[in-house]
């Protein structure tokens, strides 16, 4: 099932619904990386609350798309990790150190605005 | 399931022989009910056990007990006298009884019955014995572990209500939690502990959590660790940690351990705590004009 990806002003918003298979993962990348160059975005928000379980591979993918879309200048924030899930991740030593995470969607978009707002100061 | 109550094999050489005299011995208890009764709850006070109650009840609980003794030995089975004993226990648990003065007891009636049984049997009292004894002995035992196992699971509801009662989250402010922990930290604990924080940060979108260790007397490297995924794990949604009160002692204990505690914020104390969670909130606490302390610095 394909992850939709949403724009909302300077930013983006991938929401996932159902667990994901390994293909539908790289579908994401592919699709938020495309999207960030078309709409210059600045920001991509990963909103996971539907997972109960991520894998390593998901975890992984996830990360690696928080570093490509960085390279991109856009930052990305995941967002609506369970409970469960972020223990079980810590658990087996994926800790997503170099991603930003917030509590949900409200969270992670008031995350990157305010990190928006001095560089965009100017405009 | 294993039954505890299985009598040790060795059956009476004679079945019917033995069976009659053991009706014989039920007769002869039944006829003699309120002596022996009164004697056994004499003897009860005598040894001063079961101090925790009242004479009163003394005679009606020894009622009880010794028409379940006698129907026991001429029945054979134990069942209602495990409904009994685990009835009574849960009674006479919460004033105190210990399990001595329950075996004593027990051990008591046994030796009043014993007596009796003696003075009237004298010439045949081997036989009276083979009969009376087995049956005797799986009373003792099972009112014995009735009552321990009650007292087991009394033990372990009470394990279990301070363990919730021991971690709770408080909000002290709009999305700050503290979490005071007091008392030895084990695996268990610790991940319960975990637990109750990663739901909390959810249910008060707490952003700053400050977790305090004041009252932790020690720390292994398996708790430590776990305190590291703890902050990890609040990181994941979205809440960073404070860590506050680490005795001197406990920080030598993790840095000679070589825990990897570079990446957790900790400050001395949970004041200090505070304050620092209510700077990343941007909360400025000033005092008013007409606060107390500030009088008495006047």
């Amino acid at each position: 099932m394909a992850v939709p990806i949403l724009k909302q002003g300077p930013f983006l918003i991938a929401s996932i619904q159902a667990a994901l298979t390994d293909t539908d993962v790289l579908q994401l990348r592919d699709d938020v990386m495309s999207q960030v160059t078309r709409h210059r975005s600045r920001g991509i928000i990963v909103d996971v609350t539907a997972l109960d379980v991520m894998d390593s591979f998901v975890s992984r993918s996830l990360r690696g798309i928080a570093m490509m879309t960085r390279l991109r200048g856009a930052e990305t924030v995941i967002v609506g990790i369970q409970p469960e899930v972020a223990f079980a991740m810590v658990q087996l030593g994926m800790n997503f150190e170099d991603v930003q995470t917030a509590l949900d969607l409200e969270e992670g978009l008031a995350l990157l605005q305010t990190q928006e707002g001095p560089a965009d100061g100017g405009s | 399931m294993a039954d505890p109550d299985t009598p040790d094999g060795a059956p009476a050489p004679d079945t019917s022989a033995a069976s009659a005299l053991l009706r014989e011995l039920v007769a002869h208890l039944r006829q003699n009910r309120t002596v022996l009764r009164e004697e056994w709850a004499r003897r009860i006070t005598e040894a001063q056990l079961l101090t925790a109650l009242t004479p009163e009840e003394i005679f009606s609980e020894a009622t009880s007990v010794y028409d379940n003794y006698v129907e026991v030995l001429e029945t054979g089975s134990v069942e209602a006298l495990q409904d009994y004993a685990r009835n009574l226990s849960e009674r006479i648990i919460p004033r105190g009884v210990e399990t001595d003065e329950v075996l004593g007891i027990v051990l008591l009636l046994r030796d009043v019955l014993a007596r009796s049984l003696f003075e009237k049997y004298q010439d045949d009292f081997n036989r009276v014995l083979d009969v009376y004894e087995p049956a005797a002995n799986r009373i003792a035992n099972t009112v014995a572990i009735n009552f321990v196992q009650e007292r087991e699971r009394v033990i372990r509801q009470q394990q279990e209500a301070i363990r919730e009662l021991s971690t709770p989250v408080l909000q002290v402010r709009e999305r700050l939690l503290i979490l005071p922990i007091i008392g030895v930290l084990d695996g268990q604990r610790a991940r319960q502990l975990t637990e109750q924080l990663l739901r909390g940060i959810r249910t008060n979108r707490a952003k700053v959590v400050v977790i305090d260790i004041t009252g932790v007397p020690t720390i292994d490297s398996t708790v430590a660790n776990h305190l590291v995924q703890t902050v990890d794990a609040s990181r994941l949604m979205g809440a960073s940690v404070i860590i506050t009160g680490l005795s001197p002692e406990i920080a030598q204990t993790l840095v000679t351990l070589g825990v990897e505690l570079g990446k957790v914020n900790a400050v001395g104390d949970l004041q200090g705590g505070i304050e620092e969670a209510e700077r990343i909130l941007g909360y400025q606490v000033s005092l008013g004009s007409d606060s107390i302390e500030d009088s008495q610095l006047r």
